[in-house]
């Protein structure tokens, strides 16, 4: 058996929606402890007090909005290489979702911004990427509303994915890159010095979690929504050229 | 029950309430899209048949 059967949308569609109920399932389960935990069961950090508890909601969703831009790539990628239409409906499934968690990303980094910096933004580089990027998703959905041709559009999105790339990657390493700037590294690390303190790891890897399956289910769910609206779309199209 | 967020109360409510409403929304917003493009190939795939 090979992975590219599940190209085919009907072996997808088979295989994929009997389980939707059960990620959807363990994602409300784990967004459910995970932020209950964080939110009234840890302490607040000697500096930062009760802010930290933005923790829960910021970093999951910042590491999702740049996941579903790497994973639209990688969707990207196998419709130029191999054509397969299910992996260009799943990238263009994926973009709203990003869009989402970029947004979270934005407006939750903004409000523990203002008390810890003193400001809502900064032109600092990570911040900029990641605006850059929510950007970028924005063109993407426009790009794919913009052309009638759905292989044309598939086309032109997959490049403008490639292009927009490098601010995911820059979004993730910009500190890395660049040692300036008001935000810090990675919360997640193994240096102890650098990672987050264990009282607040626990619920953030659950929060986590609790994204990523979330991400999965409303990926697979609005795949499936694609597949049936290009299946409604040809069948229409069939019968008016067989009337006409 | 409610912990004490103390004078960040405001930033810690909003990010939670913000994010909570944009998730929720998002799920809606796609199941209802789900819905109503099955109903729509449902109604296709009859009119076809039938």
């Amino acid at each position: 058996m090979s992975i590219w059967e599940y190209a085919n949308p009907r072996k997808f569609l088979a295989t994929t929606e009997p389980f939707l109920p059960w990620v959807f399932g363990a994602a409300g389960l784990c967004l459910g402890v995970g932020l209950i935990w964080g939110f009234f069961f840890t302490p607040d950090d000697y500096r930062q007090g009760s802010t930290v508890k933005i923790i829960y909601l910021h970093v999951p969703a910042a590491m999702m909005a740049i996941n579903a831009w790497i994973m639209m790539l990688v969707a990207s990628l196998i419709w130029l290489i191999r054509r397969h239409h299910v992996s260009a409906l799943a990238a263009r499934a994926a973009a709203p979702v990003g869009i989402v968690m970029t947004l979270i990303a934005l407006f939750t980094g903004a409000v523990w911004g203002q008390p810890m910096w003193g400001t809502w933004w900064a032109w600092d580089p990570r911040l900029t990427s990641f605006l850059i990027l929510f950007l970028f998703y924005l063109g993407y959905v426009a790009l794919w509303e913009a052309i009638a041709d759905p292989d044309t559009a598939a086309d032109l999105t997959s490049v403008l994915c490639m292009v927009g790339s490098v601010f995911a990657v820059l979004s993730r390493y910009a500190v890395n890159f660049w040692n300036q700037g008001l935000h810090q590294g990675a919360s997640l690390s193994l240096d102890r010095e650098e990672n987050v303190s264990d009282v607040y790891w626990q619920p953030l890897v659950i929060c986590m979690t609790g994204f990523g399956l979330l991400f999965l289910a409303l990926v697979l769910q609005r795949t499936g929504t694609e597949i049936r609206l290009r299946r409604a779309q040809a069948l229409r199209a069939r019968t008016e050229r067989a009337q006409a | 029950m409610m912990p004490d967020l103390g004078r960040y109360a405001g930033p810690v409510l909003a990010a939670y309430g913000f994010s909570l409403v944009m998730l929720i929304a998002l799920v809606w917003a796609s199941a209802r899209r789900a819905r109503r493009v099955a109903r729509e190939l449902a109604l296709v795939e009859q009119g076809r048949d039938g």
